[in-house]
């Protein structure tokens, strides 16, 4: 089957990579090529892309704060806390184990995995808590990678476990652990070989800073942030629905869907609006769209379900 | 006069020469300088949420503060009764400053969801129910009201900071994401305050203090030995 997204936007008319790139990106690093000969500056590699019209119309958040504003509690529970205590992680080499219900079960490198040219898709991200960025992935449809591995019939979901590794993960280690690890979360197959889910190796064109997941994470814009599981070593299809972090520890809270929806708030907080991150103090809060605005691709999903009781 | 040898005696000797009235400008600092970094755009990426956190955290702590006087006074013996009445209205200062964020900054005026909040919020419902406790607090903490309540109905509204203390930390407790350490710390410091005071109930406050005021000795170490 052949997607094809929802606005047909020729071309020529989708904004280069370098044009979004906002003026501040630009001037730092214009600042950190002058200062290069002095201080050996983190280097991100460019990545080989192809423009699409995935989110052509939209506005990123600055590299700054999606860099720097992070939940991926295994390198601590603040927001800074990724950006700060990532840099530790070793990230090559790499390797995802994909299992179960799957004809060619394989460890594959992840040179293996990643294709030479990747897709540059604009997407919004909605965190449960309450706000929201756009950003600017660089990745290749999830689909693309289980065809090879060749799913069963009796495949009808897919897990993933993040990596453990106390050493170069400040959250997995100490005294109060907030989560149980590994983090794992899951989809049902559908929803995985969905052509808006994809695995995302880059933003901004360049390489994933380890806060933002690296190498390798999972990206389904139409569900709150958390199921987007970040450093992906393992990926098993599954015949029973799969356990997922969140809903381990608040059952009430976080459901298996998680899907982005004004009209099912969380128990104990509201999700009809939220906050658009990088518009300073007096941002306004801007109403949060069914399906974080992928409704008109995605709700053939979930046609005829509770969507209240499948929260 | 004798000069004490007990490290809590110098410190409160010290803690006398203490001016009072500047304190109270003191304390609402942190609040004024985050509120500063908050409009020069230094709170990162989300500086409304980083700014209404900061107030409620500074109100919990000078809460704890509040509550932590008579327990010192206890043991070690520190005295800072004088002190309290500032670290008091303090708490609402930021309470009151919490609430104006959340309603203007982060609720936008939107009055429809303030309400909504109010009534299906449990956070919310601690954290307004809370604020509520601390106004006849605020408003009697003054000598005139004092004077006007007599000490056992002004002991009695002032009562109203452990209900106050213990809904705070709730209303924290209850909008994280999961149980992480920091809610819990400070849930756990108000719990052994509150936790001090059904201990120590019934008995007098200071058996030194007590003693202190019947014979005027400033040094019982020496009597004692």
């Amino acid at each position: 089957m052949i997607y094809r997204p929802v606005r047909n936007i020729p071309v020529s008319q989708i904004t280069p990579r370098e044009m979004y790139l906002n003026r501040r990106s630009l001037m730092a690093g214009a600042g950190a090529a002058l200062a290069a000969g002095m201080l050996p500056a983190p280097a991100f590699a460019r990545l080989e892309t192809k423009a699409t019209a995935y989110g052509a119309d939209l506005e990123p958040t600055a590299k700054e704060y999606v860099t720097g504003y992070n939940n991926f509690y295994e390198f601590g529970v603040g927001k800074e806390d990724p950006a700060a205590n990532a840099g530790s992680l070793t990230t090559s080499p790499w390797s995802v184990e994909i299992g179960g219900l799957v004809a060619k079960p394989a460890t594959l490198a992840l040179e293996d995995i990643v294709p030479k040219v990747q897709e540059d898709r604009i997407y919004r991200l909605r965190c449960v808590e309450g706000w929201s960025m756009v950003i600017p992935w660089v990745g290749f449809q999830l689909s693309d990678l289980l065809a090879k591995v060749e799913p069963l019939g009796s495949a009808k979901y897919v897990a993933f476990e993040t990596l453990v590794r106390p050493d170069e993960m400040s959250g997995q280690r100490g005294f109060f652990q907030p989560l149980d690890w590994p983090y794992v979360e899951g989809l049902r197959l559908d929803e995985a070989m969905h052509p808006l889910t994809i695995l995302a190796t880059g933003i901004y064109g360049e390489e994933l800073p380890n806060q933002n997941g690296a190498p390798l994470r999972l990206v389904v814009p139409w569900k709150y942030g958390f199921k987007s599981i970040k450093s992906i070593v393992k990926i098993t299809l599954t015949e029973k629905q799969p356990p997922m972090t969140w809903n381990i520890v608040l059952p009430n809270e976080y459901g298996f869907y998680s899907n982005v929806n004004p009209q099912v708030d969380h128990p104990r907080w509201s999700q009809a609006s939220e906050r658009v991150i990088g518009g300073g103090l007096l941002t306004e809060r801007k109403p949060t769209l069914m399906f974080n605005g992928y409704e008109e691709e995605v709700a053939d999903l979930y046609a005829g379900m509770d969507l209240k009781k499948f929260f | 006069m004798t000069i004490s040898s007990r490290p809590v005696d110098l410190f409160n000797d010290a803690l006398k020469r203490v001016p009072v009235l500047p304190l109270y400008f003191v304390a609402l600092v942190p609040g004024v300088w985050t509120f500063w970094q908050a409009v020069a755009g230094q709170l990162g990426a989300d500086p409304m949420r980083a700014l209404e956190q900061a107030l409620g955290l500074w109100a919990l702590r000078f809460m704890l503060a509040t509550l932590a006087v008579t327990p010192l006074l206890r043991w070690p013996g520190l005295r800072l009764l004088r002190f309290r009445r500032m670290l008091g209205l303090t708490v609402f200062w930021y309470a009151l400053a919490h609430l104006v964020v959340y309603v203007v900054l982060d609720r936008q005026f939107y009055w429809g969801a303030i309400l909504g909040d109010i009534l299906k919020r449990p956070y919310i419902i601690f954290g307004m129910t809370a604020f509520l406790a601390l106004v006849p607090m605020a408003i009697t903490s003054n000598n005139a009201s004092l004077m006007r309540l007599g000490t056992i109905a002004w002991r009695n509204v002032h009562r109203l900071a452990y209900p106050a203390g213990v809904l705070m930390v709730l209303h924290y407790l209850w909008l994280v994401k999961s149980w992480t350490a920091e809610p819990l710390a400070y849930a756990a410091i108000m719990a052994v305050l509150l936790g001090l005071r059904l201990v120590t109930r019934g008995k007098p406050k200071s058996r030194r203090s007590v003693r202190e005021n019947n014979s005027g000795a400033r040094n019982t170490d020496a009597a004692r030995a």
